[in-house]
């Protein structure tokens, strides 16, 4: 089963991002094999629909599971209908977070955000 | 100089902008519109229009604004995502079992049902909001209301604009507050900008942003002072340092916020309130006769 976490940088050590939509990476992690992969998120950049770009980059990893801080409801709708899970991350390491959602130590996301819609301006 | 007595031959599109809601905005597009001979009101702040509510018209003629989105036949879809990696607004995600598509993200483009090699995307109307339009003595009122959850309301816009006076005639949009792509979109056409400020420091960071709107635009401009108070007014201030022209000031007083709250019509209720106004709209005619003149 393979793992999606956004990450703020290339290191297993790295910190979970706090952006969904605007990570700059993901973390794909294999159960079965305990490799990891970094997945560029080409959607950080984009100034609209970010989150549901990044959504798709995760349905397309494959993913079973995401952990994250956050999410909106657009990225949200977008995870839910590929049945990916949702879990929330505490703030620490990809590899603090890992490790506490394999031993079920991760509540489930409940709180979905809603979009920040408009284009921006302000 | 010639006196002016009536507003005849006032031919101009007035858009009156601020940085926020609040500060007075609606009451200076009510009023000037209200004390000319006849003018036509639009109210572009769709997101919470209020401008009828001054002006209560009657006669209303109501009309529906639709946008195209696309809509998924799933039995042809066949998952090849070409649209997805089409839609630059990202309205379009694939779960490898189905499309899904973000209406409220989609910009109308219709690019995705042309692209779609099966065939499986059609456009379909959809209502994201409305116009209504009345009689109010003088003013022809226009109002736009965009339906909540929906993203964005310049297509409601573009269509109200398109009521403005034709020819011969005063037209006054009243903007969305703030200066997104909806407030550009509602002084694209005007002749002249006019920004409501209020006499304090938050009051001159929303005018500074205006400012820079408008600026952006190459728009004439010039400054309405609200709620001025005898003390030091630092959006005066700004006006001054910046080469801003003012072309008026409203004094804070009570029978003009009673008025106000009372949802009255200043220009109607009172004959002072009238000529403030009158005075203010004959000064906005001149700067536009003069920009005119500037670039003839
Ligand atoms: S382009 Fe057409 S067939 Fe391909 S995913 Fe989109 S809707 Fe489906
Ligand atoms: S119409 Fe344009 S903006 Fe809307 S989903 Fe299709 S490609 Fe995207």
């Amino acid at each position: 089963m393979k793992i999606a976490v956004p990450a703020d940088d290339r290191s297993m050590e790295s910190n979970v991002c706090i952006s969904f939509g605007r990570t700059p990476y993901f973390l794909i992690y294999d159960t079965e094999t305990g490799e990891s992969a970094f997945l560029e998120n080409t959607a950080a950049e984009k100034h609209c629909g970010a989150g549901i770009a990044a959504a798709q980059t995760v349905v397309d990893s494959g993913a079973a599971v995401l952990l994250t801080p956050r999410c909106g409801e657009n990225a949200a709708e977008v995870i839910q209908a590929a049945n990916i899970k949702l879990f929330k991350t505490f703030n620490g390491s990809l590899q603090d977070n890992l490790d506490a959602y394999q031993e079920g130590k991760l509540p489930v996301l409940q709180e979905i955000h809603a979009g920040l819609h408009g284009h921006g301006g302000n | 100089m010639q006196a002016f007595t009536a507003t005849e031959g006032i031919n101009m599109k007035i858009a009156v902008l601020s940085g926020k809601g609040g500060t007075g905005k609606t009451l200076v597009s009510v009023n000037m519109a209200a004390a000319a001979e006849q003018a036509v009101y639009i109210d572009c702040d769709v997101e919470e229009p209020n401008g009828h509510l001054f002006f209560k018209p009657e006669a209303i003629a109501q009309e529906n604004i639709s946008i195209k989105i696309p809509v998924v036949d799933p039995a042809r879809c066949n998952g090849c995502r070409k649209c997805v990696d089409f839609c630059k607004f990202n309205a379009l995600a694939h779960t490898g079992q189905k499309l899904i598509i973000f209406s409220e993200v989609c910009h109308s483009c219709g690019g995705c049902a042309l692209l779609c090699p099966e065939k499986a995307l059609t456009e379909k109307d959809k209502v994201v909001g409305e116009i209504r339009r009345g009689v109010s003595q003088n003013v022809r009122v226009v109002s736009g209301i965009l339906n909540p959850g929906e993203a964005s309301g310049i297509p409601i816009i573009k269509k109200e604009l398109s009521y403005a006076a034709e020819g011969d005639g005063l037209t006054v949009i009243d903007c969305p507050p703030g200066s997104a792509c909806i407030a550009m979109e509602s002084i694209r056409e005007a002749d002249y900008c006019i920004l409501v400020a209020e006499p304090t420091l938050f009051g001159v960071h929303n005018l500074g942003m205006v400012h820079e709107l408008v600026r952006l635009f190459g728009k004439p401009y010039g400054v309405v002072l609200n709620k001025c108070l005898e003390e030091e007014n630092p959006s005066e201030k700004y006006c001054v340092d910046q080469g801003i022209p003012i072309l008026g000031k409203i004094p804070f007083d009570k029978e003009i916020g009673r008025l106000n709250a009372d949802a009255l019509i200043l220009a109607r209720e009172k004959e002072v309130y009238r000529d403030m106004f009158f005075s203010l709209l004959h000064r906005t005619s001149k700067e536009v006769g003069h920009e005119a003149a500037i670039d003839s």
